[in-house]
């Protein structure tokens, strides 16, 4: 009924408004794009961006506290705004469907994976259940879960995250839609994986000539598997144009500091911020470390050991960190990063193996001892979630000031001016000092956690993944902030991540996991660029990268 | 099928381990008995004739004149052989007692949980799809109403306005009216036990008897199921499945049953079981209003003549069935959700 070159889905001036506690909310306001059949749009933004609401918005899935306002969704010559619910339960599924961030908890926890796709299909088909359930097994096939006979009736706790979003996947394409709306598909899933889910994504809907609709923070991501992009900020769309043109010539500012802030496999922690007056922190140059003349290093880690009944987490590492060194570990889930970070940090016991600390053996201490050792203050963490990982009854300057009574036995106004010392190295305006960890943002949580783990004077820090859960710009200025900090403190770094980006550009060396071994290990540019084992270069291979102009 | 086996060992296992809990609950009763004021053997032979001897002679024959420890093991000894001792109020054996008026008790206690659960499910789900509507708020002001109001209060407004006003309701006085007679006894339920005899009018009967004071049990029980249906429902109705649900586009009845009620009915299992128990014990009032022929009213005439046996058989029921309550609902809670296996 539509001209060939007709877009399948339309958006008009889209207007969604939130009724919150504190009044009407517009999170989208006046969004304008359109995606042509078989070919893929890629949404980017932060949070907050409106792009996540503008996808739920065109399928209707919005929270009952979400209205649209104003606006247009042309889809297959409907307007989808003004559609009854009936018909878009018709549309849900067969005409458009969607896969989800956090596929696991996208699928109901009490049902096999063959009865929810069999739901998916018999919501649209007439077909009896055993057919129902022979279509299944052949669409577990389709998204490649092997031995799908076997599969079809296991229950989603029991497969791994991966398969979850195969089996979210084979739900979404069951009724054969023409567009398929992907709301951050692959965020928490590990990086080989993504490469797996997304070539998968790729290919059905190129097989199947559907058209994409792809959400996502990552702009490597993006730009592998879109052909075009529109760039979100704050309820609107500021950019729009194909990948190559997109980073190499950005004409909007919020999408140079985007693609500034992305890190990419030649970027340096110094370029993350490009606008001076956002970067506060300036690095001044790097103190020479000088090569330890026979002393021991600052942590010496032998064989280490951790067992969980018959699984062993942890199977004979051994690493050393030099005084002021960055030392980058990473490896997928399950490989033991954080396990090992852990028991560097004393928080759990290893069942075998020596930790070193200064020459000094911590390792036999038991975990819970631990605080009472005066080497506490030497080793502080910053953890993965800034949201989880502060205390909610404690102000930032109680969260800042804990470990410095506890362990620095500081009261009064020795307490207070060393908080306020802390919380300006971190660049946390004081005036924040009194509020609650629910009235400040992500970005300022994590210099909370931070200015918590340096107040002690540490002279190693573990940084469990410390910006996963922050958006890239945040995660940029988070970053510098660290690089300068440890160049102003000569720390030492133990540096987590599963963003290989990240780890080359803050990392002097790099360490790689699998299965709780260390596959390699070597000067993170050398490795990155010459991988010698296959996992490695498997790793590497899998991290979207967008081509440098 | 091995998985089943598995349960079975496991559902052993737990039995087992609760068993130093239940002793427990029989030394702790003993000794509270004999601490509490009151003497039986006072008490049974009062009369104005009779002597110091006469109650001397009486605490001979019970074994009162022993010395604690020695009652203790006499009396473990004495359950250890399926004896719980006898009544004196009754003169029979406490284990027919019990035998006989348990099912009584169980009875009442299952019609209002159907009854509760009957009404408090559909509630709790109605107000959570219309949550913070005139529909949640006149559900919750129900349910408030429902516990903040005493069951003698509410069974006897129920008698007042069934019984005495309109006369719809049979005489409120036990299981069953004289007039009706009794089907031969199989379960000890009367209306399994009509049912098996084919008497549909006297099932009929029974029904009518016992449907008052069920109701005046299950509103005092709906509050606790209603809320917990409604806070579970609006979780999984919030949660990301149901959110895929819709978006393949499943019906809404499929939606709200299959994947938000199935899931909201997990913590509501919970509940209900803590409930049960709860009500078994605590229906003692209900029985005395309906004289009601339990087994917490004969609990309750016993403790008032300190008449040890019946009581201290009577919490030693209670807790075996907690205990059975309690596994029954772990192993019907492995069944209803895939992740746990009965620990």
């Amino acid at each position: 009924m539509t001209a060939p070159d007709a877009p399948l889905l339309a958006v008009e001036d889209l207007h969604v408004t939130f009724t919150t506690r504190r009044g009407l909310v517009e999170a989208v306001r006046g969004v304008n794009l359109s995606v042509a059949p078989g070919r893929t749009l890629g949404i980017v933004g932060e949070s907050g961006s409106g792009k996540t609401v503008t996808a739920y918005a065109i399928t209707r899935l919005l929270d009952s506290s979400g209205r649209i306002t104003k606006g247009r969704i042309q889809f297959q010559g409907m307007d989808l705004v003004q559609a009854p619910t009936r018909t878009m339960r018709a549309l849900h599924g067969a005409a458009i469907s969607m896969i989800f961030q956090n596929p696991r908890a996208a699928l109901n926890p009490v049902r096999t994976v063959g009865l929810q796709i069999a739901d998916a299909l018999r919501a649209h088909r007439t077909m009896t259940a055993a057919q129902a359930r022979k279509r299944a097994i052949e669409l577990l096939d389709e998204v490649r879960i092997r031995e799908p006979e076997k599969r079809i009736d296991a229950y989603p706790h029991e497969l791994s995250g991966g398969m979850c979003q195969r089996v979210v996947i084979a739900m979404a394409i069951a009724c054969e839609p023409a567009l398929l709306i992907a709301d951050e598909p692959t965020t928490g899933l590990d990086v080989t994986t993504q490469k797996t889910v997304m070539d998968l994504v790729a290919r059905i809907t190129a097989e199947r000539n559907m058209s994409v609709l792809l959400i996502t923070h990552d702009l490597g991501l993006a730009a592998k598997y879109c052909q075009d992009i529109v760039v979100m900020e704050q309820g609107h769309v500021v950019e729009r144009a194909p990948p190559l043109r997109l980073f190499s010539d950005p004409q909007h500012a919020y999408t140079r500091r985007l693609v500034a802030a992305s890190p990419t496999a030649t970027s340096r922690v110094e370029d993350l911020v490009p606008d001076a007056s956002l970067a506060v922190p300036l690095p001044p140059l790097r103190p020479k470390t000088k090569p330890a003349p026979g002393t021991a290093p600052l942590l010496e880690v032998q064989n280490l050991v951790k067992r969980y009944g018959e699984t062993a987490a942890v199977d004979g590492v051994s690493l050393t960190i030099a005084a002021g060194e960055s030392v980058g570990l990473v490896g997928e889930s399950g490989s033991g990063k954080s396990t090992i970070s852990r028991m560097i940090c004393r928080l759990i016991d290893p069942t075998g193996g020596d930790i070193l600390f200064d020459g000094e053996a911590i390792g036999s201490i038991a975990a819970r001892e631990f605080h009472r050792s005066p080497l506490r203050r030497e080793i502080q963490i910053v953890f993965q979630d800034p949201h989880e990982s502060l205390n909610p009854r404690f102000s930032a300057f109680d969260s800042i000031a804990h470990p410095l009574r506890r362990l620095g036995g500081l009261a009064g106004d020795a307490l207070k001016a060393r908080v306020e010392d802390c919380a300006k190295k971190v660049g946390l305006p004081l005036d924040l000092l009194d509020r609650f960890p629910h009235q400040l943002s992500g970005g300022q949580k994590a210099r909370v956690g931070i200015a918590r783990a340096i107040s002690v004077g540490p002279r190693l820090l573990v940084l469990d993944e410390p910006t996963a859960a922050l958006d890239v710009s945040i995660q940029a200025v988070t970053l510098q902030l660290l690089e300068r900090l440890r160049r102003e403190e000569n720390l030492a770094f133990l540096f987590v991540s599963h963003d290989l980006n990240v780890v080359r550009m803050m990392c002097e060396r790099t360490i790689v996991l699998q299965n709780g071994r260390i596959v390699e290990e070597g000067q993170s540019r050398a490795l990155f660029d010459a991988p010698a084992t296959d996992y490695t270069r498997e790793l590497v291979a899998a991290i979207p990268m967008r081509e440098v102009a | 099928m091995s998985g089943l086996g598995h349960t079975a060992k496991r559902a052993g296992q737990r039995l087992v381990t609760s068993l130093p809990a239940l002793f427990g609950v029989l030394v702790f009763t003993f000794v509270l008995m004999r601490v509490l004021p009151g003497d039986p053997a006072v008490f049974f032979a009062s009369g104005p004739n009779s002597s110091q001897e006469d109650i001397e002679m009486i605490r001979r024959q019970m074994g009162l004149d022993k010395p604690l420890p020695t009652q203790l093991v006499l009396y473990l000894y004495d359950i250890g052989r399926g004896n719980l001792g006898r009544s004196l109020i009754t003169g029979q054996p406490v284990l027919s007692d019990l035998r006989e008026r348990l099912p009584a008790s169980l009875e009442l206690t299952f019609a209002a949980l159907i009854l509760a659960l009957g009404a408090a499910i559909p509630l709790g789900v109605f107000a959570a799809l219309r949550a913070n509507s005139l529909i949640d708020h006149a559900v919750r002001f129900f349910c408030s109403l429902g516990v903040c109001v005493p069951t003698f209060v509410s069974g006897l407004l129920l008698i007042y306005a069934f019984y005495y006003l309109w006369g719809i309701a049979p005489d409120p006085t036990g299981r069953i009216d004289i007039f009706t007679s009794q089907p031969t006894r199989v379960t000890g339920f009367l209306l399994i036990d009509y049912l098996i005899a084919g008497d549909l009018d006297g099932w009929a009967a029974a029904f009518r008897q016992i449907l008052l004071p069920a109701i005046t049990m299950a509103l005092f029980v709906m509050a606790p199921l209603a809320r917990m249906t409604r806070a579970a429902m609006l979780a999984s109705l919030g949660s990301d499945f149901v959110r895929t649900a819709r978006s393949i586009g499943l019906s809404d009845w499929r939606v709200i049953v299959v994947y938000a009620l199935r899931n909201a009915i997990l913590p509501v299992l919970t509940i209900t079981g803590i409930v049960f128990s709860t009500m078994l014990g605590a229906n003692v009032l209900v029985e005395k209003v309906f004289s009601w022929p339990g087994v917490a009213s004969y609990a309750l005439d016993a403790l008032l003549a300190s008449d040890y046996a019946p009581v201290q058989g009577f919490v030693l029921l209670m807790a075996s069935i907690f205990v059975l309550v309690n596994l029954v609902v772990d192993v019907l809670y492995g069944m209803a959700d895939p992740r746990v296996t009965v620990e």
